[in-house]
């Protein structure tokens, strides 16, 4: 069996952010990276799966600037076995449809018989490149999966939907799932696997030519509409503050 | 400009949420006609017309059958976007729809300024704007584009074929939400657990306070993930909406799913040491604190009056 998982580089979500000098995208001074945390459940049920099944090699792809190496790296040191790195500088350029192209580019003829890709990335959040990646691919797609099972051939996954509510659904492979938080506990890499790790081959590739099919206009910083009071001072004078507050604003502290 | 709004419909009912739909169109002053798959009964209220496939046949959750049923609308209709929610429905149609159609998709919009549309970023601290040639596909944030008043009308029902295909995606039911320990949609007073707490023993902080204020305990989802407080105590889109008297929100940054689960609630006080996050966005009273300190000594001062 082959497993892919598609992986991104996001920046920690905790951090400030600033724009760049063009006002495109966020700059990356001062921000420390991260995997993106709905690829880290992708790479644990890879790595799952070939666990169950003992005969499984596990693909990480990434595009990315240099520092995605990190993510891929982290990826095989979870246990996936080789790497493809598309470096791209102007990886913030391309749009979902243009990503899922160059992924496809580099993966369409390994025949993969199931693609883990987390739901959505932190940073941008659209929702799309595992699903457009399934139509190139002609797979079929299920998104948001909460549970995994893999049972000789057959797959039985539930999708997480609004207030708790999940579906149900069987799929075969080939299939692209596209994981949501919560499907599974993702492992931390061991010092030894980390070593093993640095063994693994990590192919680098070249972004191939697409054209996007949205506009990037810009970005900016989100207009604030209902700016709260912000109250700063050590805590006695602020639990003070909010008592006030409470009393005045709210029916609760009788 | 002509839009087709995609509805959804789920354990045989057409949702509340399609109304959002409707008013996106109004808001960008567009005409529409409507696509969903469903039963014939409780159409949204709305004029125009309605392309009706029977959920019967075309099942609730079929994205491939839906993609191919919504595309042949789009040939008739030839609208300039498809509009859907951004939901577990939206977001898993709209890219197929982006492939098959070969147009752009614009996903989680929030708002419109002039041709360009607004997406968050980074968990809604940046705003990304964004722009087609005219045509594409759309999922609009739940809650950013509410109907000003109840829509009147009757559509007019169009009935589309659905053609018995083979499908890969074997939808077997639904699963119910666990049993609901408490029902924090009833609840005056909230108080929520974030990851700023820290670590799981933290969370006692967090439910003093609660406890103090006569409240219930509510968690955002990471500290839900991460086994500090059980799944049903959960404020989001994945969890409970919740519209309390108070609701206070202790170390939670707000990422978009939680605070659609809460904005709407009368007094929003947040506890963060960061006071950038965008839960300042939605919250009356910012307190920069961290929350470990400033829990426990609100409810000291609550429980000594």
């Amino acid at each position: 069996m082959k497993i892919l998982v598609c992986v991104k580089q996001v920046p920690d979500m905790e951090s400030k952010f600033k724009l760049d000098k063009e006002n495109k995208w966020f700059s990356e001074e001062d921000l420390a990276f991260r995997m993106n945390e709905y690829d880290e459940y992708a790479v644990e049920q890879a790595v799952q799966l070939k666990e169950q099944t003992g005969d499984a090699e596990v693909v990480v792809v990434s595009l990315g600037p240099d520092r995605a190496k990190e993510a891929v790296k982290k990826a095989l040191a979870m246990g996936c076995d080789r790497a493809i790195h598309i470096k791209d500088d102007d990886y913030y350029k391309k749009d979902s449809y243009s990503v899922a192209k160059n992924i496809y580019e580099y993966v369409k003829d390994e025949n993969f018989d199931i693609v883990f890709t987390g739901l959505q990335s932190q940073d941008r959040g659209s929702a799309q490149v595992g699903v457009i990646l399934a139509e190139f691919l002609d797979y079929p797609c299920v998104t948001t999966i909460i549970e995994f099972e893999y049972n000789n051939g057959e797959i039985q996954v539930k999708r997480e939907l609004e207030g708790g509510e999940k579906a149900i659904v069987k799929v075969k492979a080939p299939v692209i799932l596209t994981c949501q938080l919560g499907l599974n506990t993702p492992r931390y890499p061991t010092l030894p696997n980390i070593m093993k790790a640095k063994k693994k081959e990590i192919k680098a590739a070249e972004p191939v030519d697409t054209e996007n099919l949205l506009t990037f206009t810009d970005i900016d910083y989100p207009e604030k509409k209902g700016a709260a009071e912000i109250l700063e001072g050590d805590v006695k004078e602020l639990v003070d503050k909010t008592m006030e507050i409470l009393k005045q604003k709210t029916s609760v502290l009788k | 400009m002509k839009l087709l709004l995609i509805a959804e419909y789920k354990n045989k009912k057409f949702l509340e949420s399609n109304y959002e739909l409707i008013a996106f169109a109004d808001k960008l002053n567009a005409d529409y006609v409507m696509f969903g798959v469903g039963g014939g009964s409780d159409l949204p209220k709305c004029d125009g017309k309605f392309y009706l496939a029977d959920s019967e046949k075309a099942g609730e959750y079929n994205p491939s059958l839906h993609k191919k049923l919504i595309a042949e609308v789009m040939e008739k209709e030839k609208a300039d976007f498809i509009v859907l929610s951004h939901t577990s429905y939206g977001w898993d149609l709209a890219p197929r729809l982006s492939a098959e159609l070969t147009l752009p998709q614009v996903s989680e919009v929030v708002d419109v300024s002039g041709n360009n549309f607004i997406l968050p970023a980074c968990n809604g601290k940046l705003w990304r704007k964004v722009s087609t040639d005219g045509k594409g596909i759309i999922t609009i944030q739940g809650g950013a584009f509410n109907p000003e008043s109840d829509y009147e009308g009757t559509p007019e029902v169009i009935n589309i074929e659905v053609p018995s295909v083979e499908t890969k995606v074997r939808f077997e039911g639904y699963e119910k939400a666990e049993a609901v320990g408490v029902d924090l949609t009833k609840a005056e007073i909230i108080v929520s657990a974030g990851r700023g707490v820290g670590k799981k023993e933290n969370v006692e902080n967090v439910r003093k306070l609660a406890e103090a204020l006569g409240g219930e305990l509510g968690a955002s989802r990471p500290v839900v993930d991460s086994e500090w407080v059980e799944h049903s105590h959960q404020v989001g889109t994945t969890g409970q909406t919740v519209a309390p008297k108070l609701y206070v929100a202790c170390g939670i940054s707000g990422a978009i799913q939680h605070l659609a689960g809460m904005k709407k609630s009368d007094f929003i006080l947040a506890v963060n040491t960061d006071k950038d996050a965008p839960i300042a966005e939605v919250a009356d009273v910012l307190v920069v604190s961290d929350v470990n300190q400033f829990a426990p000594a609100l409810a000291d001062k609550i429980s000594s009056k």
